[in-house]
């Protein structure tokens, strides 16, 4: 068994990730929307590494869809590493929230279901940082990434005994076509190569969570010590 | 944004783009008129410096390889170190690269790169099968040697301005080691070094490093070094952990006299007058790769990269003015490189030709153009001409007055109404 799923595979840091894990010799199941997107990608992956890539049709919001891919699935993969994300306006709350919650945990639920029985796998999601304290520039999608974040921490939990391990990812700026056309200040915005680099070696040595660059981890912790009389009063 | 060069001079403030598809790609073009393709950011000067910046590293897949054949087909952002990571590995190497493998396939294009082999196996577009390119109206057509060979000789070497290249055949060229056989040969002057060139020119490659702060009978003293792939079977390529400049320095660290030390200390390193190494093709082709930011040395007011090549039978006494006037002034660096080039190739404005080429880095400061624009007037005085890729400074007379071609690039660019969308700050320096 060699294979790493990877979900919401088109976002330029699932990209990354998914070379730098066919670069450390693992085979690929990638899953997005639209896959048919992602044929070219695929094909460089097999002449730069020779690994074995399958790409699937997934759209998140479809829950109902969930188990009767996962299921189809021959060869269960090892690992899942969950990319999936999206920084929507207010006016989309509702898609903003169950693009980076309710579909993520539904479909992470049925996979940790398995790994739970093997007794062995991991599962690592992209959170953000953002769900580290709402601020009114973008608190739906924090709010989001704040519940993803509180579910991995509980799943962790549940599968600890299980010896399946959850990371959770919280990404400071990164400069991807998400976030093109944003004023991000150079030193603090890592690229998704830099990001993958991290996810992989974390994810190796089974840390818990991860801040990249590592220097969120002490800008949020600035960020969430200040006194809530003060904060609402700040523009962020 | 602010963005700049690997000279980090000038800095400009620019608008970036990126494309991942073709359609994206023009999207980008289409309403603006003043934008210029950007690879890796490592020309030096300001070729790929423009109001708008189009971003080509994120279009970088492989498309296609031939084990049998060595023919690659990939988009133009792979950079030549993902080239060599996936297929050195696999007995294959580029058949020409400069002295840095962070470069892109659409950069090496556009500045028709040369390397340590120039002699032997030419510039970087010898070893293009064909490539394609997005013109300004947003056409799609393929450029060879002999499909649409007029744009073809314009853009290897046409520093992005005829269109965006988007996607290259590559022949790469097979080895049997990932390690090079090395000779240095310490030369005594520039006599002993032209010589040493002759005598050693049947190797595959060669370059010197040349102590541009010698005077008098050592003027022109090098470290020559001549190489060839090894023989031996082992393919092994890891690119090594990076050293990084975290960085700029206080630009006072270099100076004439820290320059001088390390120079004499470099060249006096090496005690026999032939010695042979085994050395990596990192540690043989990019030294300086190893690395990171190494231009952060210069201090915050950047450096520039000058280089010239003049033709064979004015290469000596060109040199020797030119080193003379530089060791005098005290202004030169421990980064200079001479080598001896081959025939020159029919594109229109690619750098080589049959003759020696020096590279030297200066720091900008103070009275620095006064001194290159008087090297300008030798270079031109022996006939000489100047390499866009590294160029900051020089004016449209002095540039022009070295390529021949340079009319038919004017008129192509004006017919395909190049000129009206593809500049940069270069360009119109030069007025190309």
């Amino acid at each position: 068994m060699s294979y790493v799923l990877i979900i919401g595979a088109k976002s330029d840091i699932a990209k990354a990730i998914a070379r730098e894990y066919a670069k450390h010799g693992y085979d690929l199941y990638l899953a997005a929307r639209n896959v048919s997107e992602l044929e070219e990608f695929a094909n460089d992956i097999k002449i730069r590494f020779n690994r074995n890539i399958k790409c699937f049709e997934l759209d998140i919001l479809d829950y109902i869809s969930h188990k009767y891919f996962y299921d189809s699935l021959e060869e269960k993969p090892l690992g899942v590493i969950s990319a999936v994300g999206y920084l929507g306006d207010v006016s989309e709350t509702q898609k903003t929230i169950n693009t980076n919650y309710t579909g993520v945990v539904n479909l992470i639920n049925i996979i940790a279901d398995d790994f739970e029985q093997r007794k062995s796998g991991f599962i690592v999601a992209i959170s953000s940082v953002a769900g580290d304290r709402g601020r009114k520039s973008n608190y739906i999608y924090g709010s989001a990434k704040a519940a993803l974040t509180a579910y991995l921490s509980g799943l962790r939990n549940r599968l600890y005994d299980a010896n399946v391990h959850v990371m959770t990812v919280k990404p400071g700026f990164v400069a991807t076509k998400m976030t093109e056309g944003m004023d991000l200040p150079e030193k603090l915005t890592a690229k998704p190569e830099d990001v993958a680099k991290d996810i992989y070696k974390a994810q190796q040595n089974g840390k818990n969570v991860l801040y990249t660059k590592w220097i969120w981890k002490w800008i949020m912790l600035i960020i969430k010590s200040i006194p809530e009389f003060q904060f609402k009063k700040m523009n962020l | 944004m602010a963005l700049q060069s690997w000279g980090n001079y000038p800095n400009i403030d620019a608008i970036a783009y990126k494309f991942d598809h073709q359609q994206a790609l023009k999207n980008i073009l289409d309403p603006h008129n003043n934008i210029i393709a950007r690879g890796n950011g490592r020309s030096y000067g300001d070729s790929a410096l423009s109001a708008h910046q189009l971003d080509i590293r994120s279009y970088n897949y492989f498309l296609d390889f031939d084990q049998e054949t060595g023919i690659l087909h990939c988009q133009a952002g792979v950079l030549l170190s993902e080239i060599l990571e996936t297929f050195i590995p696999r007995g294959w190497f580029v058949s020409v690269t400069p002295g840095t493998k962070l470069i892109t396939v659409g950069g090496a294009i556009a500045s028709d790169v040369h390397g340590k082999n120039h002699h032997v196996k030419g510039s970087f577009s010898d070893s293009i099968i064909e490539f394609t390119m997005m013109l300004e109206n947003g056409e799609i057509i393929t450029c060879s040697h002999v499909v649409n060979p007029e744009l073809f000789q314009a853009t290897c070497g046409g520093m992005g301005l005829t269109g965006i290249i988007i996607d290259a055949k590559i022949k790469l060229e097979a080895i049997n080691s990932s390690m090079i056989n090395q000779v240095t040969i310490k030369t005594k002057n520039l006599q002993d070094t032209f010589k040493a060139f002759e005598q050693y020119k049947d190797y595959t490659y060669s370059v010197a490093w040349i102590d541009c702060m010698a005077k008098g009978d050592s003027l022109g003293r090098c470290l020559l070094m001549v190489g060839e792939h090894a023989d031996d079977g082992n393919l092994d390529y890891i690119n090594r952990n990076k050293a990084s400049i975290p960085f700029q320095f206080p630009s006072f660290l270099l100076n004439n006299l820290t320059v001088k030390s390390f120079n004499s200390l470099y060249y006096a390193k090496v005690r026999k007058s032939v010695s042979e190494q085994k050395v990596s093709i990192d540690s043989f082709f990019y030294p300086l790769d190893a690395i990171a930011n190494w231009n952060r040395i210069y201090g915050k007011n950047g450096f520039t990269q000058y280089q010239f090549v003049l033709p064979l039978d004015k290469s000596y006494d060109g040199l020797e003015k030119i080193l003379s006037k530089i060791a005098a002034s005290g202004k030169g660096s421990f980064l200079a490189v001479l080598k001896l080039f081959g025939k020159a190739n029919s594109n229109w404005l690619s750098f080589p030709m049959e003759g020696y080429t020096l590279a030297l880095d200066f720091k900008i400061e103070p009275g620095l153009f006064e001194l290159l624009n008087e090297l300008d007037k030798i270079v031109l005085e022996y006939d000489g001409r100047f390499y866009l890729s590294k160029d900051v400074r020089v004016s449209k007379q002095t540039f022009e007055a070295g390529y021949k071609d340079i009319d038919k690039f004017r008129q192509l660019r004006k017919r395909y109404k190049m000129d009206q969308k593809f500049h940069s700050l270069q360009s119109k320096r030069v007025g190309i």
